[in-house]
């Protein structure tokens, strides 16, 4: 049962049967653009980055983007960069994995966010989502359709935050502009 | 490619149409129990045995034979079926325990006949039934699990532990090995004076089976004192007691199993240990060669590199946590001083007090859970250490009493051993990759570490020196016997003490280098090697050299340095140092920095081109994810022990036997 999210909406990150969850990913997909007949090299492909944010009282201490593909505690992990997307066919061109109970006790937000390193606004994406998935039984939890988002070239996805002793998450779904992650900075603090 | 699996591990099957393949050491009945989720069986028509072959996708041969194999097609099992288990099963009139006959081994094979997954049921004794592999569900898809659970009771104890009443399982297990025709079970036919089985242990009770006249034959009242020895090996009669057990049996115990051929770098099999429960939910109980990896030795490496990286992520939690803890405290101490409510009254104390309190809070959840972390680092430290090959085990472990000169070239080496200050107990192995991409330097400079500042410099001399010839015996220990030399040069004899080991077992290549002429004569040596192979190999006509060229792997022990080098030698030597390891020369300096100093920043690469490590604890080596500084601690034999004596004399003796 995947919740299609809207802006603001919090859900709280609870298994149906009342434990925790344990893993999540943030799963992020796009149509590959299309080949131009004869110079198909020179097809402009498009790069979007998946990344994620990790604060402690709302300061930055680590992120995991395709230049750091694990946080030094390990307990985020990004699975690699995908330079020009999928067949847009529903699988996951990148992958971000979040073991919770190993994130460091003071990490108490996580922010994902997507960017067009390319520099083509989702206008231009064809089939782009962004999903959170329940990665111990590949249940989605919350699915983001990015496509079709108007002149921004990045989004502020998602907010998996501490609440008492679980964790929660907050679809946010703010456009930005910015080509990785620190360009978009400003416009995370005021979600925190 | 086989993934040779180890007792309790799992393997991911990518086809539903698979074929199983036994290859059992003497005759054997193959059987097939398929249980619901929770490892029961529905009843006695769950089983698929000679006298009842078929079962939803599959069907089990119906002789004893040594050689199975039938094919299980997943897709069509019972969708009520989720752990499907291959038995084998000594029939009566043969070997009476498995202990007595070779290992067998389970295979599963893909339709064109390439297996995906094997194992090797070792470690049994006084069992007659065994549950050797384990196709299971998992989330959709089919994974196969090594099992290799044996029941001293035979089949009707293992069918019993799988929630088939006493006298159903007693009498299916007759049934299945043949002792009463098929026709005859019916349940009126059962015999009510059944005893009821209490078989829900590890092990079945011995005599679980020995109420009922025709079960097989009983197993020996206990295990036999001569069983748990790891490798026999020599032919000629069994010891006393196994040839009274093993009627038709083969005459000698030999675990090994016939078509796998074992390295002597290989560890003991683990012993006999509860079989992993299925479910997720449980942290799994560590075992050691839980990693990939296409053999036992490199499935272990690849587990202490990850023991590493989780100490090293682990810490790295704590320590920014901790950090994290303390600039806020930082901050909110100020923040309250600078306050001016907070001039007049006591609520400045207050605020204070808040603020420690946070920062003591914050820290007090780091480290329960960095304790968390550490106490299963620790308890799989615990398995893993005894199980290591000689190649990677401290001089302590017994693993390098039972040592013999091995067959294979070593995957990786022990260099020492390396810990964090949270937890100094914890020691991980440092394990490099052999054979070695650099040249090793052992620092007896006394101004390298505070440690080496407070000894005296003759004893760290001597310390750095006795270090260099453990590895040398190490290196000589894991390598064949023809395929490793040592050199060494100590140009003013400072080092003959601790070299005396090794010049009186006669293993080095040549007595040490002595003097000027001596570094000459041996440096110019190695370089012809070095300049010979590497042409060979360029031109691709190895077959080509000459026959005085050495192609064994060469390690130059070089002590003193600079003494006795000219400025040719110096030059030689870094030569030797870049391009010695491609092709099989290494070096292993112990030297102190500051004694070369006369040759100027020159020498600051060849340094840098060395590994160092130190005689004593020194914390300079850092770990290639976070960058921790970790505390090295060189790994030398116990004191007292003659470790290093009896595997040089073991070397020795084998070099001699090798050249009549």
């Amino acid at each position: 049962m995947t919740v299609n999210m809207t802006k603001g909406q919090a859900i709280s990150l609870q298994k149906q049967d009342g434990g925790t969850l344990t893993a999540v990913r943030m799963g992020l997909g796009w149509q590959a653009a299309k080949r131009r007949g004869l110079f198909g090299s020179r097809t402009r492909e498009i790069d979007l980055d998946a990344s994620a944010v990790l604060f402690a009282d709302k300061q930055p201490v680590d992120v995991v983007f395709f230049r750091h593909l694990q946080s030094d505690d390990g307990s985020v992990r990004h699975t690699g960069d995908n330079l020009v997307g999928g067949a847009g066919q529903g699988g996951d061109d990148e992958s971000i994995l979040v073991d919770l109970q190993r994130v460091p006790v003071h990490i108490d937000q996580i922010v994902f966010t997507v960017n067009s390193f390319t520099g083509q606004t989702f206008q231009e994406v064809q089939n782009a989502f962004c999903r959170i998935v329940d990665e111990t039984n590949g249940q989605e939890l919350a699915r983001y359709t990015l496509d079709g988002g108007g002149q921004y070239t990045a989004q502020i996805m998602a907010k998996v935050s501490r609440v008492g002793g679980g964790w929660q998450m907050t679809a946010l779904g703010n456009p930005a502009n910015g080509r990785t992650f620190q360009d978009l900075m400003p416009s995370i603090l005021p979600h925190l | 490619m086989t993934a040779e699996l180890v007792r309790g591990q799992n393997h991911p099957l990518s086809q539903t149409r698979v074929e199983i393949r036994v290859s059992a050491g003497t005759p054997v009945l193959a059987l097939a129990s398929a249980c619901d989720d929770a490892g029961r069986l529905a009843g006695p028509e769950s089983v698929a045995h000679p006298g009842a072959r078929g079962l939803p996708g599959l069907e089990v041969p119906g002789t004893v034979a040594g050689e199975h194999r039938f094919a299980v097609d997943l897709d069509a099992v019972a969708p009520a079926v989720h752990r499907l288990g291959v038995v084998l099963v000594l029939p009566p009139g043969g070997p009476v325990r498995f202990g007595a006959v070779p290992a067998s081994y389970v295979a599963v094979a893909d339709p064109e006949g390439a297996e995906l997954a094997g194992y090797t049921l070792t470690g049994l004794d006084a069992e007659t039934a065994v549950v050797a592999l384990e196709l299971y569900r998992r989330q959709g898809a089919w994974k196969v699990r090594a099992v290799g659970q044996g029941y001293a009771g035979g089949l009707g104890a293992l069918l019993a532990d799988a929630g088939l009443g006493g006298p159903a399982a007693t009498a299916l297990a007759d049934v299945a090995t043949g002792l009463v025709p098929s026709g005859d079970i019916t349940l009126a036919s059962l015999p009510t004076a059944a005893p009821p089985t209490i078989a829900h242990g590890v092990r079945a009770p011995q005599d679980a089976a020995a109420g009922t006249a025709p079960a097989p034959p009983p197993p020996p009242p206990e295990p036999l004192p001569g069983a748990d020895v790891p490798y026999p090996g020599t032919p000629g009669a069994a010891p006393g007691p196994a040839s009274a057990d093993t009627i038709g049996g083969p005459p000698t115990i030999d675990y090994a199993h016939p078509r796998r051929r074992r390295t002597t770098s290989e560890p003991p099999e683990p012993g006999p240990r509860a079989v992993p429960s299925p479910e997720a939910d449980r942290p799994p109980a560590p075992v050691a060669g839980d990693a990939s990896g296409w053999s036992l030795d490199e499935r272990l490496y690849n587990q202490v590199w990850g023991m590493f990286e989780d100490l090293a992520r682990s810490v790295a939690a704590y320590r920014s946590a901790c950090d994290f803890a303390e600039s806020r405290m930082d901050r909110e101490l100020d923040e309250a001083l600078s306050d001016p409510r907070h001039r007049l009254g006591g609520s400045g104390n207050a605020a204070r007090d808040a603020a420690r309190a946070r920062h003591d809070e914050l820290v007090a959840q780091a480290r329960a859970v960095l304790d968390r972390d550490l106490a299963q680092l620790v308890a799989e430290s615990e398995v893993v250490e005894p199980a290591l090959p000689a190649s990677y085990a401290r001089w302590a472990n017994p693993v390098w009493h039972g040592h013999a000169v091995p067959e294979e070239a070593p995957l990786a080496l022990r260099l020492g051993d390396l810990h964090l200050p949270e937890r100094p107990d914890l020691r991980i192995p440092m394990l490099v990759r052999a054979p070695l991409e650099r040249g090793l330097w052992i620092d007896n400079g006394r101004t390298g570490s505070e440690a080496a500042m407070t000894m005296d410099t003759d004893r760290l001399r001597r310390a750095a020196m006795d270090m260099a010839v453990a590895h040398a015996v190490r290196l000589l220990a894991v390598h064949p016997g023809d395929r490793f030399s040592v050199h060494v040069i100590d140009a003013a004899g400072a080092g003959a003490a601790s070299l005396a080991p090794l010049v009186a077992a006669g293993v080095l290549a040549g007595p040490p280098a002595a003097g000027a002429a001596g570094v000459t004569r041996t440096l110019e040596a190695l370089t012809r090697r070095v300049d010979l192979v590497q042409m060979a190999v360029r031109a691709g006509a190895p077959e080509d050299l000459p026959p005085d060229v050495d192609l064994a792997d060469q390690l130059l022990i070089v002590h003193d340095f600079p003494h006795g080098f000219d400025d040719r030698s110096v030059t030689r030597l870094r030569y030797l140092a870049d391009e010695g390891p491609a092709v099989g020369v290494h070096l292993l300096m112990v030297a102190d920095r500051d004694e070369a100093s006369a040759y100027g920043p020159l020498l600051d690469p060849l340094w840098r081109s060395l590994m160092r490590l130190s005689p004593v604890p020194d914390n300079h080596l850092a770990d290639p994810w976070v960058g921790h500084a970790w505390t090295f601690e060189p790994d030398l034999p116990p004191p007292g022990s003659r470790v290093l004596e009896q595997t040089l004399e073991r070397i020795a003796a084998h070099r001699r036997d090798a050249r009549p």
